[in-house]
């Protein structure tokens, strides 16, 4: 396996663990739009984190107007330019699915000190 | 120069292109290959050359006869021999090793291997029938069907789609684009998948190669034949990297004036640097 590691190892982004499930945070997308790139950025709490090597991804949660969004990222993509950690969440689960059943004040989240 | 090395599959994983787009990819040790027998057609009916695939591990204990054929190549008796076409022209002899470099990024290859065998399949694996209701009193479920009526045909008809076994044997996949070629570490990493299980030897063979129009290389530029010419383009458009898209417009002109010098005079260096080197 370590052959696939080494095909895979020059595309990993180190500074892609310094979030865990629970955070909420602010994830700076690139966007391409012809020849004009541009950053978007999406906030929200992050609710899940899969797979191993280049395939992992997570998923991050967010409200807007009202409406529960949720967005997969692969967690090497180079199209995030970077990820900041807004708070960290205090959560005992590791998938945090729950939330989208709970609204309003139900679904916040504890933070961590 | 040559037509293709003898690979193993490793595995598939994904990688990002520099779009940042995600492509499946699967990881072949490929090469490096030896050449440990030339055959040609005076001397065996056929023109090939045996090439030998050097791995960790060798014929544990080698008999007088292999260690006579592997005298030549000046290496240890491998495991592995597979036959590839030549050109008799071309200046190979044994013992030359070929490495992973004889691809190129952006290039396609044809890869050939042995599929997973599924053993005695039925029709409905085996050829992607529907098969019958399972409740609602059915009493036809996996079967066939009728594969011949009694009055006419009367009989079943060549081909006729029916069970039987499936996978376990040879099967070529055509235009496969070259993601990377690492000398180094003797790793070919192709997009989307190959035949076979995990550990499974490939054949990786170019897609231009064409033994009977080859041509030893210094009389090359001035003179290409037509047929030649014809043969290489697909091959040559193909594996032009996406960056140099300037100049190939520029070759694509000069090609519609006057085809066949052009394009071979841009090919033929390229493709053939002095791959040749000797193992001690």
């Amino acid at each position: 396996m370590n052959l696939i590691d080494l095909v895979e190892g020059k595309q990993f982004k180190k500074d892609r663990d310094s979030f865990k499930v629970g955070d909420t945070v602010e994830i700076h997308v690139i966007i391409r739009e012809g020849s004009k790139e541009r950053i978007q950025v999406f906030r929200g709490d992050m609710i899940a984190k899969r797979g191993s090597g280049l395939g992992a991804t997570f998923t991050v949660r967010k409200i807007s107007f009202g409406i529960g969004v949720e967005r997969v990222f692969p967690l090497h993509s180079k199209m995030i330019k970077k990820v900041e950690v807004v708070r960290h969440g205090k959560v005992r689960r590791a998938k945090l699915y729950y939330l989208r059943e709970l609204k309003g004040k139900a679904a916040r989240l504890k933070e961590q000190r | 120069m040559i037509e293709g090395l003898i690979g193993k599959k490793i595995g598939m994983t994904q990688i990002f292109d520099e779009k940042g787009n995600v492509a499946p990819v699967t990881i072949i040790k490929a090469g490096p290959c030896t050449i440990i027998q030339k055959k040609t057609r005076e001397k065996d009916g056929y023109s090939a050359l045996q090439m030998g695939f050097l791995e960790e591990k060798s014929i544990k204990k080698p008999t007088k006869p292999v260690m006579g054929h592997f005298g030549k190549s000046g290496i240890p008796p491998v495991r592995i021999l597979r036959e590839f076409r030549f050109a008799e022209k071309a200046k190979v002899k044994e013992g030359d090793q070929f490495f992973v470099d004889i691809f190129q990024e952006g290039e396609r290859v044809h890869i050939i291997g042995v599929s997973k065998g599924k053993g005695f399949s039925g029709v409905i694996k085996r050829w992607g029938f529907h098969g019958g209701k399972r409740t609602h009193g059915s009493m036809f479920h996996r079967s066939p069907g009728s594969i011949g009526a009694s009055a006419y045909p009367s009989r079943v008809v060549k081909g006729k789609k029916l069970p039987g076994q499936m996978g376990n044997r040879r099967v070529t996949i055509k235009n496969l684009t070259v993601i990377q070629a690492d000398k180094e570490n003797n790793l070919l990493v192709v997009e989307g998948a190959v035949p076979g299980a995990r550990g499974g030897y490939l054949l990786i063979k170019k897609t231009s190669y064409h033994p009977e129009s080859y041509q030893p290389k210094p009389s090359e530029p001035e003179e290409p034949k037509p047929e030649e010419a014809k043969a290489e383009k697909p091959g040559a458009e193909k594996s032009e990297p996406k960056e140099v898209k300037p100049e190939e417009s520029k070759a694509e002109e000069s090609k519609a004036k006057e085809p066949e010098p052009e394009e071979a005079k841009a090919e033929k260096p390229k493709s053939e640097p002095s791959k040749k080197e000797k193992i001690e």
